[in-house]
């Protein structure tokens, strides 16, 4: 097990008119290698969430485990859980700043006082795993069109080499094909390095096609914890928190209604698609009998 | 932690003080902060306290919320003292360590500095909280309206100071967000000597510059796109009319300077 | 009568290296011809890049056109006399709420336009009413637009517009920065000045399923109109919108390849209600056969 959060709680400015309890007594296990849909609309607690995964936030109450260890006790290495634990903030281009983009990717691992050429090779590697041609390893970093520059962002983690991967909103403010570019990247680097990605998103239709587990927060709370398909039978609660099902979900419950018994639980077009069809060669193979 | 600086932001409560006329607030404060200068005594310094603790009260602003603007110039505040305690000289010596001494002279002045540093500071942040910044930039435009005679870009300068303000607490929100963005590819800002902290601060401060840049060009686009062209030809919305309340406000106001004045002269120093 | 006129507009900019030599010329917009009309719906669609950022700063007359004519309302925008007028008569919301609110009152930001008009005090008040009310947000006159949502941000932006009474309101990518719930407040505040106030709107967008309530949707790509019709025309070519980096919403795009694998469903399926429908169809069709 990788992380862990006990009963963590927490409250923003206490003891102040502006007291709220953003966290309520979370316990959550997040194993190796899930990838994972963190999903819930602005103020649900998503983002203080994921800021106590690599402990950048620290619980009023309850403990996170990384590892087995509590990553807030006296003497626990925060720089190490940080290069473990990697967090991409929303619009991460944000904080891009030095001259080239190869200098750029090479902040964190320089952080981590490896050797150069150890700095080197990692920001290599994490350009090429982002899709970043060399050809614009020297170039401004501040040159580069909004998708590129998202990516030398999330590079820039990457070259840290981070057991979990957090990404806040990887797809905010990007056209469609941008999009399906990040989120495609992000599973190819899921699967082939094998490392935990928990995607924070608000969109359910977005995340449904890649992750193998959701996990939709409400109000400091978790609503539903597992498997889309799962998650999604909840699709009328779901809406009810401000969120929904992706619309083939709705689609497929309405033709059921209409009395054309498709299965309820696709979540992809493609699998909704698939299920549409076979109905149709069904009847059309009575009616020709 | 950055959250905290409050120093420049609007409190809205509705009372009597927000709803003066941002001139009289603006030459009130100033006469608050020469009258600061008017006395050397512990009668003043309570006149003072107590007037600035009334309009607290009378603007509804809850206390602890002005008391901790205080945070962001705590170290200011502390340099100042300490540098008075310690390095005033006087006769009536009260504790020697090695070369330091602290004399009753140095510690009565660090007192009344550090004191009159904070009544200062409050006072004039009151200002802020009790008014919004387009009052502000009104009231500042009208006071200074006859400096446009000789060519000084009034409303333009004053304009410039209510943006300033508007965005304080989104470049604050920014800022924090960088340095956690920053601390998550591994950035260090708390260890290491005065050069090294410094030079952490360039992963902030660049993308800030950025920001801040892209902002300013944003709003400049979206003030033209609402017509923004200068002062000329502006009608106001709300525009400034001296009123019952603002007179009486003056009263009180001339009440306050002549006790303070008449606290120094008839009372004895203490 | 003729909102917005363009006719082979050309923009052009030329990139310089150091010594000012011509390095590149870009053309970011390449012949484009629109035409609104007073009280359409009009989205431009594109992915980032596409020029329709371009094409709404024209209208506002912050860009000049290099080649071409643009009329707005009757207003040459070269006409540097008419320059005023023209900003007052097509209104624009930019994408980031935080970047185009001036003042730290709801109402005082919503006052800005009519001041710099030099409309009179309380013809002011009575505008900034209309328009809080207009969008919803009438209640939040008094607050400060930091402690407000993004949607509600923007909806305030978007009353400071409809306070300088334009005819016409242009909108860039004003939901790109925002949440789902967000987005639909925003997309509803806008049909609802449509209908209920007349105002000609020109949406730009890259969210499919926020223009299936247009009149018209243009279609643009490296600075040309590449395709335009009705949300319906354009919607059933889904391959061709693919090609320009765009997608369509689920439902339609579930129709389109069902229709693709044989069952008889109609083009440009836009939302659940209908593809229902055609569903039934395609059921009563084939037992009645």
């Amino acid at each position: 097990m990788a992380l862990l959060l006990d009963k963590v709680s927490y409250i923003y400015g206490g003891g102040t008119a502006y007291e709220k309890q953003a966290l309520k007594n979370i316990t959550l296990d997040i194993p190796d290698g899930q990838f994972i849909g963190l999903i819930g609309h602005t103020g649900s607690g998503k983002s203080t969430l994921i800021q106590h995964l690599n402990g950048l936030m620290k619980p009023t109450s309850g403990t996170v485990y990384f590892n087995g260890a509590d990553m807030n006790a006296e003497g626990f290495q925060k720089k190490e859980l940080r290069s473990k634990v990697g967090l991409v903030f929303q619009y991460p281009e944000h904080q891009l700043f030095e001259t080239t983009v190869l200098k750029d990717v090479q902040f964190g691992p320089k952080n981590l006082n490896l050797p150069q050429l150890e700095v080197e090779l990692r920001a290599y590697d994490a350009l090429k795993m982002v899709g970043i041609s060399e050809d614009l390893y020297d170039a401004s970093p501040f040159e580069l069109s909004g998708g590129q520059k998202r990516r030398v962002a999330i590079a820039g983690v990457l070259a840290m080499k981070p057991d979990v991967l957090i990404l806040d909103e990887p797809t905010a403010g990007l056209d469609p094909m941008g999009r399906d570019e990040i989120l495609d990247q992000i599973e190819k680097i899921h699967k082939e390095r094998k490392i935990t990605v928990i995607l924070v998103s608000h969109s359910m239709e977005d995340v449904a096609k890649y992750v193998d587990r959701i996990i939709v927060m409400n109000k400091g709370g978790i609503a539903f914890d597992g498997a889309p398909k799962k998650v999604f039978t909840h699709y009328k609660e779901l809406e009810q928190i401000g969120l929904a099902a992706p619309s083939v979900t709705y689609v497929m419950h309405d033709l059921n209604q209409m009395r054309i018994p498709v299965a309820t639980d696709a979540t992809t077009v493609e699998e909704a698609k698939q299920e549409i069809l076979d109905w149709w060669r069904n009847v059309r193979e009575r009616i020709i009998r | 932690m950055i959250r905290d600086i409050t120093i420049g932001q609007y409190y809205p409560s509705g009372s009597i003080i927000h709803r003066l006329d941002p001139r009289i607030k603006l030459i009130g404060t100033i006469v608050y902060i020469v009258s600061m200068f008017l006395f050397d005594t512990f009668w003043g310094y309570l006149v003072t306290g107590l007037f600035l603790f009334g309009i607290i009260k009378a603007s509804k602003v809850p206390l602890k919320y002005i008391v901790k603007g205080l945070k962001s110039v705590i170290i200011l505040l502390l340099f100042t003292v300490s540098f008075n305690l310690f390095l005033t000289p006087g006769e009536h010596e009260l504790v020697r360590i090695g070369f330091i001494k602290i004399t009753a002279e140095g510690l009565r002045f660090a007192v009344y500095m550090g004191l009159r540093l904070v009544l200062l500071i409050l006072g004039s942040s009151l200002m802020t909280f009790t008014t919004t910044p387009n009052e502000l930039t009104d009231g500042i435009e009208r006071l200074l309206g006859f400096l446009k005679v000789i060519h000084v870009p009034v409303h333009e300068v004053a304009m410039m100071m209510s943006i300033a303000l508007r965005f304080i607490p989104i470049l604050l929100e920014e800022t924090d967000k960088i340095m956690k963005a920053q601390q998550a590819r591994g950035a260090d800002f708390e260890t290491g000597n005065l050069i090294r902290r410094a030079k952490a601060m360039v992963p902030i401060l660049v993308p800030l510059f950025i920001s801040a840049f892209r902002r300013a060009g944003d709003l400049a686009m979206a003030m033209e796109a609402r017509c923004y062209r200068g002062g000329k030809g502006r009608t106001k919305m709300k525009p400034l009319k001296y009123k019952g309340k603002d007179m009486m406000a003056f009263c009180v106001l001339a009440v306050y300077i002549l006790a303070i004045l008449g606290v120094d002269r008839y009372f004895p120093m203490i | 009568m003729r909102m917005i006129d363009a006719k082979k507009l050309v923009f052009e900019y030329i990139r310089r290296d150091e010594e000012g030599n011509v390095e590149a010329i870009n053309r970011a917009l390449d012949e484009v011809t629109l035409d609104v009309m007073e009280g359409d719906f009009v989205a431009i669609l594109g992915h980032n890049g596409s020029g329709k950022s371009t094409m709404a700063k024209h209208i506002n007359a912050i860009l000049m056109p290099s080649e071409g004519t643009l009329y707005v309302n009757g207003y040459d925008t070269k006409d540097e006399e008419k320059i005023w007028d023209i900003r007052q008569s097509a209104g624009m919301v930019f994408q980031n709420p935080d970047n185009q609110i001036i003042a730290t009152v709801v109402e005082e930001d919503v006052g800005f336009g009519p001041e710099n008009l030099g409309v009179p005090t309380e013809e002011i008040w009575k505008r900034v009413e209309e328009s809080l009310k207009a969008v919803g947000m009438y209640e939040y006159r008094s607050h400060s637009p930091n402690k407000l949502s993004g949607g509600q941000k923007q909806r305030v932006a978007i009353a400071g517009i409809m306070a300088m009474r334009p005819k016409c309101i242009i909108l860039d990518e004003p939901t790109a920065m925002l949440d789902p719930n967000g987005r639909k407040e925003v997309i509803r505040t806008i049909r609802e000045l449509n209908k209920k106030e007349k105002v000609t709107v020109l949406l730009i967008t890259h969210y499919m399923d926020e223009v299936i309530h247009a009149d018209k949707v243009l279609v643009m790509d490296s600075g040309k109109v590449v395709m335009q019709g009705t949300p319906r025309e354009i919607f059933s070519q889904v391959d061709k919108l693919k090609k320009y980096r765009l997608d369509v919403p689920q439902v339609t795009e579930l129709a389109y390849e069902l229709k693709k694998q044989g069952m008889p469903l109609p083009d440009g399926i836009l939302t659940r209600d209908e593809f229902v429908e055609a569903m039934m169809e395609v059921r009563n069709g084939a037992f009645t056969r």
